[in-house]
């Protein structure tokens, strides 16, 4: 059984997607790709001066494109392009059906074919779902969630370190 | 709220289709009480979808998720398949608020409080948890927290 009770939220690891300069403040944020707040903190956010670590946090009735893009965006993530399609997914959230998943996988050279095995495979579910759980048990319940030195950012934060 | 140890009071709710959810339904099952203020309200609604993903990790557990709100079956009908969720809806209706007095969990402006109650599978209230005001909404986990602290179906 998969331990959901309440822990803090986990330290960045080798298997997290992180970007920003190493010695910048850290940022931990659970989002999904088709949520409009979640846009408008990557906006918010871009060009800070953060280490910004993504993971993913999906609730499939509220959106239900949201797992689709997630998994597309790991998917990604398997040919090296995870920040690539984490900010094409953002950058146009009213297109996030198939279609656009391929066109936006053409637009980054992938492997068309392998994209869409890997977006579908168990490993990429289980690794979506794996950082819907953490932020789960650290008591994350709607998207953006932001933390920092373990701590709940505000809805405000604005990328100040 | 009632206080953890406590046998379930009586009660009856209504189940989507009009029948009868009573103090005997518990039995034999772990029961999870969702008390929510209002169908289509927005905290609600991002509730019972965060509270979806869970179902099958519940079920493993020998746990059964229900939605409880004072809005009639039909609305709670209407409410569920808008959000698109398979949580059983069961309704305070009539005597209003009846069931949430009982488990004290009515909120005076006459909704449930948001609560959770975790009852065990032999009706006594294992574990519970009242937001502190209606907008909080409780996290999923605390329901997983809840549940260690109740003992499973099959160790009875």
């Amino acid at each position: 059984m998969t331990e959901l009770g309440s822990a803090p939220v986990p330290e960045p690891s080798s298997e997290d997607h992180v970007r920003g300069p190493a010695t910048a403040a850290l940022v931990i944020e659970y989002a999904d790709f088709e949520c409009p707040f979640c846009a408008t903190l990557t906006l918010r956010l871009a060009g800070r001066p953060l280490r910004h670590v993504f993971r993913h946090f999906p609730v499939r009735s509220s959106h239900p494109r949201a797992w689709p893009a997630a998994c597309a965006a790991e998917a990604a993530g398997l040919q090296g392009r995870f920040w690539e399609m984490h900010d094409l997914l953002f950058a146009d959230q009213g297109r996030l059906e198939d279609p656009h998943l391929w066109e936006r996988a053409r637009a980054l050279e992938l492997e068309i074919e392998r994209f869409d095995a890997d977006r579908r495979s168990e490993q990429v579910v289980a690794r979506v779902r794996r950082d819907f759980e953490s932020g789960v048990r650290a008591g994350v319940v709607t998207t953006p969630a932001l933390f920092a030195g373990g701590k709940r950012l505000p809805a405000t934060y604005a990328g100040q370190a | 709220m009632i206080d953890p140890g406590t046998p379930a009071p009586e009660f009856t709710l209504r189940r989507e289709d009009g029948s009868p959810f009573t103090q005997s339904d518990l039995q034999g099952q772990i029961s999870i009480l969702v008390f929510y203020p209002f169908a289509f309200s927005p905290v609600c609604t991002d509730q019972l979808n965060l509270y979806e993903e869970f179902l099958a990790d519940l079920q493993e557990r020998g746990a059964t998720l229900y939605g409880v709100s004072c809005d009639s079956i039909y609305s709670q009908k209407a409410f569920r398949e808008k959000l698109g969720v398979t949580i059983e809806q069961l309704s305070d209706f009539e005597p209003k608020g009846e069931t949430c007095r009982a488990f004290d969990v009515y909120h005076p402006g006459g909704f449930p409080q948001r609560a959770i109650v975790i009852i065990d599978p032999d009706a006594v209230v294992s574990w519970g948890y009242q937001a502190q005001s209606p907008a909080e909404l409780p996290g999923a986990n605390l329901i997983f927290d809840g549940l260690a602290a109740t003992a499973p179906v099959q160790a009875r």
